[in-house]
């Protein structure tokens, strides 16, 4: 196989996602055309869902929140040549943490939750994390396989204590009792109105703000520290990593712990900023969502917020397109959504070659 | 630019509209994750919207929840739509539920299989345990092994609900009856797997069974295949689903989703609505076993009048069902 063609930084970066976002619309327009909708509206009321009012904006932003630590997660992972498909696993169990403290320190004042909940999501994360990095590290388990099995086991653990040992008692929903409001992360719109700006109710919190840190702090540790260093050269080559005094095994664990914990992150915005209890599959397939916006966003700590928020637009303006248009149901948003995937993650060479060909005939004549 | 003028007169018109609208009679469903057309529970609540649809020409508005986030903010959406009455179909949106009646406490609701205790709440459920004790009978009546098999969706407690009513019932016909229990799977995805429940039936059959009841939402076709295929009975669930497979098909567990919502809807029209709770068992016929043309040959007279015995007995109390409850 050849190598990708070279485009310049702003055709890499912008243009080219661009088009490929272009290109997957543009099929989606032709199903919903064969389904007998206009695309047009349909798209419009894709784009008026996801961004048309305070309401939809705010739904798109807490998707998106979660969209940002679980791609933050993989994308961790991934700049240490591992692939985590764990991250929906790690999401759930961190977010066991995160439950825990806040059904055991419920009555506590927020600043003294918070803190605790924010550790607890980010340990129990990073312990889900950690057994397969050590059978990869040490075994040579592969981390692809361990993850994936990981998932299940996180799942069959949260059912098995949410029906026998969290339930509230007397009811058939296997949901463990509300959180005291001392564990709710402030929404946005409280947090607007005490400056004075009015915003709609919607489950849009505090964690969004987090998972902006967390990406900035991700940022700061990949490309501006020793750490992040060896981190990214492991990831490339692990010979020379080892030529160069550094242990792959060790870089295997490190990565995957701090994976694990922002992975963690999701239960923060899930159950402290909008569910307030614990509940079974609260993450939601947010953990492979991460995958996708990891991948669109270039494995880089800007282009993921911007692949969440994307992702998000299509979570919220995908569910108010089924809503207004019930020819085009949940199943049709996620063919449309599989699109973007494809398009703009597996298939993002496409238009590469073309586009690298016409950008070099109009430079040099 | 709109002129002002037309803009407030659009103002004017767009508040009129709404007015409207809220004095109009207008119904809402929301399904839960399994789908309208998971052929059992969910499809079964759509056939009743469906039905009143039909009986009295009023359109009603849908949406299939794909998140946790999504009921909430479905149910609001509805409610600030102007539907007058939502019923919730599912016990996952107990708390949606509570959180979105609060907030508009003129919009009934109704829920199915779970119960929210407000002003504006109806809470529908089903005596499962009755029905699964009329299957569990009718299994080890019919079962020549004297082994019946039991295949649950996920692992809940309503679904332990099922297992336990089931095993009471084929125990008081034959005390020594086995009854092999298993459960798909431990996520929602343990609803939607007719691979995996077509497998756990094969293994049951290896271990002698040779009569299966699911509860098992989407799973349970492939129960009820692996039961047709190997020459054996299946327990349909939910819907009546005797009609899959003719003769392999013993009876359905029937949980009649779509009378409560057919009735929720009724009566919220003619203005007899109520909230609080309601449970519907054998005596209002909310639950039970089917009997038709498909499973006619299957189910001898002798069973037919056991079970009518049976159902008697225990609508008069004289049967005893224990009702699985969560600790």
């Amino acid at each position: 196989m050849s190598a990708p063609a070279k485009l310049p930084r702003w055709a890499e970066l912008g243009l080219l996602p661009a088009i490929n976002l272009v290109a997957a619309l543009l099929l989606s327009g032709v199903v919903v055309r064969i389904l007998g909708e206009n695309p047009w509206s349909a798209f419009k009321l894709l784009a008026s869902g996801a961004f048309g009012s305070q309401d939809s904006i705010g739904y798109t932003l807490y998707y998106a929140t979660n969209f940002i630590f679980t791609g933050l997660a993989v994308a961790v992972a991934y700049h240490a040549g591992l692939f985590n498909i764990g991250a929906e696993g790690q999401a759930y169990i961190g977010g066991l943490g995160t439950g825990l403290v806040c059904l055991w320190l419920g009555a506590a004042p927020f600043w003294v939750v918070f803190p605790l909940a924010v550790l607890a999501g980010a340990v129990f994360g990073a312990a889900w994390a950690f057994i397969p990095a050590w059978l990869q590290a040490r075994r040579g388990s592969h981390i692809v396989i361990t993850t994936i099995m990981f998932n299940f086991i996180a799942s069959a653990l949260m059912t098995y204590l949410l029906v026998n040992v969290l339930i509230k008692p007397g009811q058939q929903s296997p949901e463990s009792r509300e959180f005291a409001p001392g564990a709710f992360m402030p929404p946005i719109h409280e947090l607007l109105g005490r400056v004075g700006i009015a915003f709609t109710a919607t489950p849009f919190n505090f964690a969004f703000v987090l998972a902006l840190v967390a990406a900035a702090l991700v940022w700061l540790f990949i490309w501006r520290t020793r750490w992040g260093y060896a981190l990214r050269v492991a990831g490339e080559n692990a010979a020379a990593a080892v030529y160069a005094g550094i242990s792959p095994p060790r870089i295997t664990i490190g990565a995957m712990l701090l994976s694990g914990a922002l992975a963690g992150g999701l239960g923060l915005n899930e159950l402290m900023g909008a569910q307030h209890r614990l509940l079974l599959d609260f993450p939601g397939g947010a953990g492979f969502v991460g995958i996708a916006v990891a991948l669109m966003g270039r494995n880089h700590p800007v282009g993921i917020v911007l692949a969440a928020v994307l992702f998000g637009a299509l979570y919220q303006g995908g569910s108010q397109l089924s809503f207004d248009m019930p020819k085009i149901n949940r199943d049709m948003v996620v063919v449309i959504q599989g699109l973007v995937i494809l398009l703009c993650g597996a298939m993002e060479n496409l238009f590469r070659g073309p586009l690298a060909a016409l950008l070099r005939r109009r430079d040099v004549p | 630019m709109i002129s002002p003028r037309r803009s407030l007169a659009l103002l004017i018109l767009s508040g009129a509209v709404r007015l409207a609208a809220a004095a109009d009679f207008q119904p809402a469903i929301v399904y839960d994750f399994g789908g309208k057309n998971d052929r059992s529970f969910n499809q079964s609540a759509s056939e009743g919207a469906e039905r009143f649809k039909k009986d009295t020409g009023i359109a009603f508005r849908e949406f299939e929840v794909t998140n946790a986030a999504q009921r909430e903010q479905a149910m609001a959406q509805l409610a600030r739509r102007g539907a007058t009455i939502i019923v919730a179909v599912g016990f996952t949106q107990a708390s949606a539920v509570e959180k979105v009646a609060k907030e508009f406490p003129a919009v009934k609701f109704t829920i199915i299989d779970a119960v929210v205790d407000l002003p504006n709440v109806q809470s529908v459920n089903f005596r499962e345990q009755e029905s699964s004790f009329l299957c569990g009978m009718a299994a080890a009546m019919a079962s020549k092994t004297g082994k019946v098999g039991f295949v649950g969706g996920m692992d809940i407690p309503l679904i332990r609900k099922f297992a336990l009513g089931y095993t009471e019932g084929a125990k008081y016909v034959n005390p020594a009856v086995e009854v092999f229990q298993n459960m798909t799977g431990t996520t929602p995805a343990a609803w939607g797997d007719p691979t995996k429940g077509a497998e756990l039936a094969k293994s049951q059959i290896g271990r002698g069974a040779d009569v299966i009841f699911h509860a098992a939402g989407n799973t349970g076709g492939g129960v009820m295949q692996a039961a047709k295929d190997a020459g054996k009975l299946s327990i349909g669930c939910d819907s009546n689903q005797d009609y899959l497979h003719p003769g392999s098909v013993l009876t359905s567990a029937v949980k009649r989703v779509d009378v409560a919502v057919y009735k929720a809807f009724t009566d919220e029209k003619n203005g007899t609505w109520k909230p609080g709770p309601v449970v519907l068992g054998l005596a209002e016929d909310g639950v039970g076993y089917s009997l038709d043309e498909y499973n006619r040959k299957v189910i001898t007279p002798e069973m037919e009048a056991r079970l009518n015995q049976a159902r008697a007995n225990i609508i008069s109390g004289k049967i005893k069902v224990s009702e699985y409850k969560a600790q």
